[in-house]
């Protein structure tokens, strides 16, 4: 799996922290989102998959 | 769906208005029409206050597409747009622009300098000050007379307490602040008591934010302030957002808290699941669940298309008003099964009660928290928590923008 993540279209939910932690991390100035891990393990595959689906401005692109 | 079925479903000359009452003895459903309509006519049509007819949306999925679409825009000094009340219309000319009435690019630079104290790490720090605020008000409660008023002992103070803190809201105020806030926050308001308490906050933000550029704290309007200092915004607009978290951060949370309790009362084997684990995990669960059942944002969002936007098999034409239901949203079976069953353990997540798109709650991981701790806490510490009244004595928000119960009479 590959992921990437839209900084402009971002808004700053924070629900990918939320739903994958190890892949997801939030600026401290504006909370825009920035990838932790554009490869992340099979383990957080499924956390990664929820977080694309809960993002509210479609920011996050997932590449099997 | 035949043809002409969909034009019945689509027909101005019918359309119920909205808003419409819940059914008697269901005080914790969307209006049964609402219900129904998500999956049989996601996309129809309502009559409102102006006698205009805009669509509603109660479909999940057109929910999502529509919230997330660029055409559909927040902009309520277009004309057409379907706004809540004859207040709202009053004074949306005199709003300075915020995150609440404008589109992208101004939204996205609102927007973002709104959000760094509620990002997810931010919120998260609070969790050990919004466990021990929530003991000391379980405290207080037990150590009181019985029957109690969980909306005083509880529901409100605790969030009021910490969207105080964050912005820099003197406590003492808040009382002031919140009878303001709740006339603007009733389904029917008139322009002239709109337009008085519209004044009141706005001036109330501005003087706050003028203090704080002189003597800055670490908080919110401090940030704001701020900001106007460095001319990136001017004080209206620093009040207009001050407003805004100030007026979402405590109502909101405070009905979520207290229907919550109400709600799990009348099912007592999923208040069981609560009460018997102190497992963090079970207690964010069972919030994700009561966001996506009680769905407290029952108005409608608010939208207008700026252009011909096809959803389903429906055309909503430019300037036309939108109205996205947010509460059949979470109800619409086809996105989850057995919509009308609260089930604690059923992944909930993609539930609207926050909105989607790009006016998604600011607040929602502060939101979260509390309901987390409160959920994970209350019902642990008081066992024999009961309602010291009956359900059809409880006074329910039918009147309000956002739904809750007026008072809570519990006893343990």
């Amino acid at each position: 799996m590959r992921v990437a993540v839209d900084q402009d279209r971002c808004v700053s939910a924070g629900q990918c922290v939320a739903a994958a932690p190890d892949v997801f991390d939030q600026r401290d100035e504006d909370g825009v989102v920035v990838l932790v891990n554009a490869t992340p393990d099979a383990a957080d595959e499924d956390d990664v998959r929820r977080a694309a689906g809960v993002c509210p401005a479609l920011a996050i692109q997932i590449q099997d | 769906m035949t043809s002409s079925q969909s034009q019945e479903a689509a027909g101005s000359a019918d359309a119920p208005f909205f808003p419409m009452s819940r059914e008697a003895g269901c005080p914790f459903d969307p209006p049964l029409h609402l219900r129904e309509a998500a999956a049989k006519h996601p996309v129809s049509r309502v009559r409102i206050w102006n006698d205009s007819t805009p669509w509603i949306i109660t479909g999940h999925a057109e929910q999502r597409a529509l919230l997330s679409d660029p055409r559909v825009s927040v902009n309520d000094r277009l004309p057409g747009f379907p706004h809540w009340h004859a207040g709202m219309e009053r004074i949306a000319p005199h709003r300075a622009p915020s995150v609440f009435n404008t589109d992208p690019p101004e939204h996205t630079r609102f927007r973002r300098m709104m959000t760094a104290p509620f990002t997810f790490k931010r919120v998260n720090a609070m969790r050990a000050v919004i466990q021990e605020i929530t003991d000391d008000l379980i405290d207080q409660m037990l150590a009181g007379p019985k029957p109690a008023d969980l909306v005083e002992a509880i529901a409100l103070p605790l969030p009021t307490r910490m969207i105080c803190t964050i912005m820099g809201v003197p406590y003492e105020d808040h009382a002031t602040f919140a009878a303001q806030a709740s006339v603007g926050m009733k389904k029917d308001v008139d322009a002239q008591a709109q337009m008085a308490t519209f004044r009141w906050q706005h001036d109330y933000l501005a003087d706050l934010v003028r203090a704080r550029a002189a003597e800055p704290l670490d908080d919110v309007v401090s940030d704001l302030a701020q900001r106007v200092t460095a001319g990136e915004v001017d004080v209206e607009e620093a009040a207009a957002m001050g407003v805004g978290l100030f007026v979402a951060g405590h109502e909101t949370s405070a009905n979520m808290i207290a229907l919550a309790t109400a709600a799990l009362l009348q099912h007592p084997d999923q208040l069981a699941i609560l009460r018997e684990s102190d497992d963090p995990e079970v207690a964010a669960k069972a919030a994700e669940e009561l966001l996506r059942y009680l769905g407290i944002v029952h108005m409608g969002q608010r939208r207008i298309a700026k252009e011909d936007i096809e959803i389903g098999d429906q055309t909503i034409k430019a300037g036309e008003g939108i109205l996205i239901e947010l509460a059949s949203g979470n109800r619409d079976p086809r996105a989850f099964p057995d919509p009308d069953v609260l089930d604690l353990r059923r992944p909930a997540s993609a539930h609207h009660a926050f909105g989607f798109g790009l006016h998604q709650c600011i607040g929602q991981q502060l939101a979260r928290v509390e309901l987390q701790v409160v959920y994970g806490t209350l019902f642990r510490r008081i066992p024999t928590l009961s309602l010291a009244t009956t359900l059809d004595k409880i006074e329910f928000k039918h009147d309000g923008i956002a739904y809750g119960v007026y008072h809570l009479p519990v006893t343990w």
